[in-house]
């Protein structure tokens, strides 16, 4: 890479939009994985609407869209460890943890064990970590 | 200071692209740098050359393409997002077997790679649109 050799910025991927109805939800999805590979402290937030891109059991037959709710469990496959889901804006919306899909990392420090990356976080605690980013990307 | 900026939404629907092109003049008239403009999303529609608004209006793509010149400013539109939107440079255009190609003078077509390498490089990545 001819630039930014050697930078480690904190990246953060903020999703706000529900998965299906725009295409901001499938287009973040595309950058976060290019970015994966940069080798930059990635966290990626889900929060309002948002928050459906990651439930369990979608279905896009009736809808005639390619449903990529998957992509989200490989996450963990590009180092992706820091998923931060908005605790308030699950409970708007009638939902719980339970209701997204589990998200989960191997961890090479410690004999490659299964661990959650997925962490339901308060609005101010969020806002902590939003606070400490480098570069924000909302979509 | 160093300024990244990306773009999200296309011209004429949505202010972003006005917002941004006032934004990298009024930064570029204080002397500061622009590293990149990232055009995503509907923001690719952006670099058509096709557009053809009313005599009394503005022409967003002619101002991106001016203002790249006189400040040779690198305009970067994403490859996946304008392959979906038919947005063409003639390289694509022979790729994928189309009969035109529509990428306005000053733009270039590039990947997301070049989106995250504005994040990295510049002081501050500015973003308009939704």
């Amino acid at each position: 890479m001819e630039n930014g050799e050697g930078v480690v910025k904190k990246f953060c991927y903020i999703n706000r939009k529900a998965p299906y109805g725009t295409i901001y939800a499938l287009e973040s999805l595309e950058v976060v994985l290019i970015a994966a590979a940069f080798d930059q402290d990635i966290s990626l937030v889900f929060a309002d609407d948002g928050i459906y891109q990651l439930t369990k059991g979608q279905d896009t037959d009736g809808i005639g869209m390619k449903n990529f709710s998957k992509t989200y469990t490989a996450l963990g496959d590009y180092d992706i460890k820091k998923v931060y889901v908005e605790k308030e804006s699950l409970e708007e919306r009638g939902l719980s943890a339970e209701d997204l899909q589990a998200l989960k990392y191997e961890d090479e420090d410690d004999d490659w064990a299964e661990k959650d990356s997925l962490f339901v976080v308060g609005r101010e605690e969020l806002a902590k970590i939003i606070d400490e980013q480098d570069v924000i990307l909302s979509f | 200071m160093k300024f990244g900026i990306v773009i999200n939404e296309g011209p004429y629907t949505h202010q972003a692209s006005d917002s941004a092109l006032q934004f990298v003049k009024a930064a570029l008239h204080k002397g500061h740098e622009i590293f990149r403009v990232f055009f995503y999303h509907d923001g690719v529609n952006n670099g058509t050359s096709l557009g053809v608004p009313p005599q009394d209006d503005r022409n967003l793509t002619l101002e991106w393409s001016g203002l790249a010149e006189k400040h040779d400013l690198d305009l970067v539109v994403c490859v996946a997002a304008a392959q979906r939107r038919g947005i063409l440079d003639e390289d694509e255009m022979g790729r994928h077997g189309k009969s035109a190609n529509n990428l306005a003078p000053g733009f270039r077509i590039s990947g997301l790679g070049q989106l995250i390498e504005a994040g990295i490089q510049a002081d501050r990545l500015v973003t308009f649109g939704d």
